[in-house]
């Protein structure tokens, strides 16, 4: 297939499109309105369903209801709209229902700016809602991959019947590059038989969709459930980029669009002579730890670009666990980081500044 | 000898576990009564709702989700949306579906969305100790108005049927009351005809149900008829608030 030039918004919605998902529930808020828009256009030519739903929270709960019955259902929304989705996210979780969520991240806290930003980290890869349980969340960092990683993460979802986050921000969303959408060979994925949607086959007991355990007993063992599915994705499905680190000697570790200025950055330090290389996690949860703790007994130290003040930096400093200094570097939201002054803090943190 | 009442198969053998006196029990059993009639139980998906009726997906034996609280008709909006020919019902109380969910519950009947709420009302907040709800009536004392509720300060009771039944996506809302044997009658054919409708895909409907709390009320089940009968049902009056476009 040719490639064509589109927003990262509408190569997202496409995406989804060409992955087989029928319901789309959202809410107006920018700078995630052409995935919404697009899909209001585009669901009624495949027979799929569209609602702009009152709010947030009912979108997430339509989420709920038709990936309760069996649908490959998604929502997309941006910071402050996500906040308001995490309850039913929570309770997706809990009652293990696959699903999409995309969360195109603007600058916050409170209502913020329409600006990019990558200050929905914490929210994103540490649960989120109330409760014990984790997303996987899945951070492109070009338009392409943006469009690969939806069909990814709808198979992901129906696997391990697990809700999905495509965490982009406001760069992702709003750039316009070369795309193109290829055949994905999709995963072999188990029937939905436990899907509540009219209980016509009597060889099996009658579904139900839940996430109220009252007795601790019972409530222990979903969340011990729980508990052994993410460390079963943790085995299978992480995944990282790595750059240039055969021989670098300070690595900068970075997610997303500033995965790409990092990049830029490390090239740059290399003609000044510094053997840099970038560690760019695909999946924020589950984390890469391995690459981290593996970089950090040949590196001397390692840098940590984000567009927040710094959140990432903490899982990275886990996995490193002391072996060398991880130093940050980051701009707030709209902001976006400049590679000379990612090479700057590269030279601080090689003087040991 | 001859046969002349048996439970309803739609219902499972799950002991109930509402209070003494409590109407959710009849009510249960009248929904359940017409899904069996109607021959339904193949397609019918019921949402459990958070207060007293949470565990209703115990009880109906047909496929059941448990949705957050108040967000019943957006999760029944999802299924419904998904599986078009299924018959499907929320089960809300008043917390649920005139506080908490107000949004869900007006846009789902704005768009016309063919699903069924059955909204027992009996004016408090039963499951978490007899708290007041929005329905709660004027001078009522629950734990949070222990002085009656007073309107200038907590405002009027609200009447949901005569709200939603403004909207033109509504196609059918009634009050109807449980507190004597004409008016389960009564009860039993709404929800008869709510379901009908929905399945003729005419558009939303409703049955708000007047319901009794005696646990929360401090009345034995008897009283608590008479007091549904003589305090609820002049501020809440019985009938069809909007039937067909």
């Amino acid at each position: 297939m040719a490639k064509v030039l589109m927003k990262g918004n509408e190569a997202i919605a496409e995406a989804a499109i060409k992955a087989g998902c029928t319901h789309f529930f959202g809410y107006p808020i920018t700078p995630q309105n052409q995935i919404p828009e697009y899909m209001s256009k585009r669901m009624p030519q495949v027979g799929g369903t569209f609602i702009q739903a009152e709010s947030e929270v009912s979108a997430i709960n339509m989420v709920y209801g038709a990936a309760g019955a069996g649908a490959r259902a998604m929502t997309s929304s941006s910071s402050p709209g996500i906040s308001l989705k995490q309850e039913g996210i929570s309770y997706i979780a809990c009652a293990q229902l696959p699903c999409l969520i995309v969360n195109i991240i603007r600058s916050g806290p409170g209502l913020g700016g329409i600006l990019p930003s990558q200050g929905d980290y914490f929210q994103a890869t540490k649960g989120g809602g109330h409760g014990d349980y984790h997303l996987v969340v899945l951070a492109p960092s070009s338009v392409q991959e943006a469009a690969d990683l939806v069909a990814e993460g709808f198979d992901i979802a129906d696997q391990y019947r697990i809700p999905v986050m495509i965490l982009g921000d406001g760069m992702i969303g709003q750039m316009m590059e070369p795309v193109e959408f290829k055949e994905h060979e999709g995963r072999k994925l188990p029937e939905k038989t436990w899907a509540a949607n009219g209980w016509k086959d009597k060889s099996h007991p009658r579904r139900i969709v839940n996430s109220l355990y009252i007795e601790a007993e019972a409530m222990e063992e979903v969340n011990c459930q729980l508990q052994e599915k993410y460390a079963e994705i943790t085995k299978n499905e992480t995944r990282v980029q790595e750059i240039m680190t055969d021989d670098a000697e300070y690595i900068i570790a970075a997610f997303g669009t500033t995965a790409r200025i990092a990049k830029n950055a490390a090239l740059k330090a290399r003609e000044m002579g510094i053997k840099v290389g970038v560690i760019r996690p695909v999946t924020l949860w589950p984390f890469p730890t391995e690459a981290f703790s593996k970089a950090a007994d040949k590196a001397k130290g390692i840098l940590c670009v984000e567009m927040n003040t710094g959140q990432m930096i903490e899982d990275v400093r886990l996995a490193v666990n002391g072996k060398v200094p991880v130093e940050f570097y980051g701009t707030t939201g709209g902001f976006v980081p400049t590679p000379a002054a990612v090479v700057e803090a590269l030279e601080k943190l090689k003087e040991g500044r | 000898m001859a046969k002349v009442f048996q439970k309803t198969k739609m219902l499972t053998d799950v002991p109930f576990h509402y209070c003494p006196g409590c109407t959710h029990g009849i009510i249960h059993r009248l929904v359940a009564e017409c899904i069996e009639e109607m021959g339904l139980q193949d397609k019918a998906v019921g949402i459990a709702p958070v207060g007293c009726a949470v565990f209703a997906y115990n009880y109906f034996d047909c496929d059941m989700m448990e949705a957050a609280h108040g967000r019943a008709p957006a999760v029944a909006t999802g299924i419904k949306r998904t599986c078009p020919d299924d018959l499907v019902f929320t089960y809300q109380g008043d917390g649920d579906l005139a506080s908490i969910g107000t949004a869900e519950i007006v846009h789902a009947a704005a768009r016309g969305e063919k699903i069924t709420a059955i909204f027992v009302n009996n004016a408090i907040y039963g499951m978490t100790g007899g708290q007041m709800a929005p329905t709660t009536l004027v001078g009522q004392v629950t734990t949070t108005s222990p002085y009656g509720r007073n309107p200038e300060t907590q405002g009027m009771p609200v009447r949901m049927s005569e709200m939603l039944g403004t909207l033109d996506g509504a196609y059918y809302i009634e009050r109807t009351s449980v507190h004597d044997v004409p008016n389960i009658v009564k009860t039993k054919k709404a929800i008869k005809k709510a379901f009908e409708y929905q399945m003729e895909g005419k558009g939303f409907s409703m049955v708000e149900i007047l319901s009794t709390c005696p646990t929360n009320w401090g009345l034995n089940p008897v009283e608590a008829l008479k007091w549904l009968e003589e305090n609820m049902i002049p501020h809440y009056p019985l009938g069809v608030t909007k039937e067909g476009r």
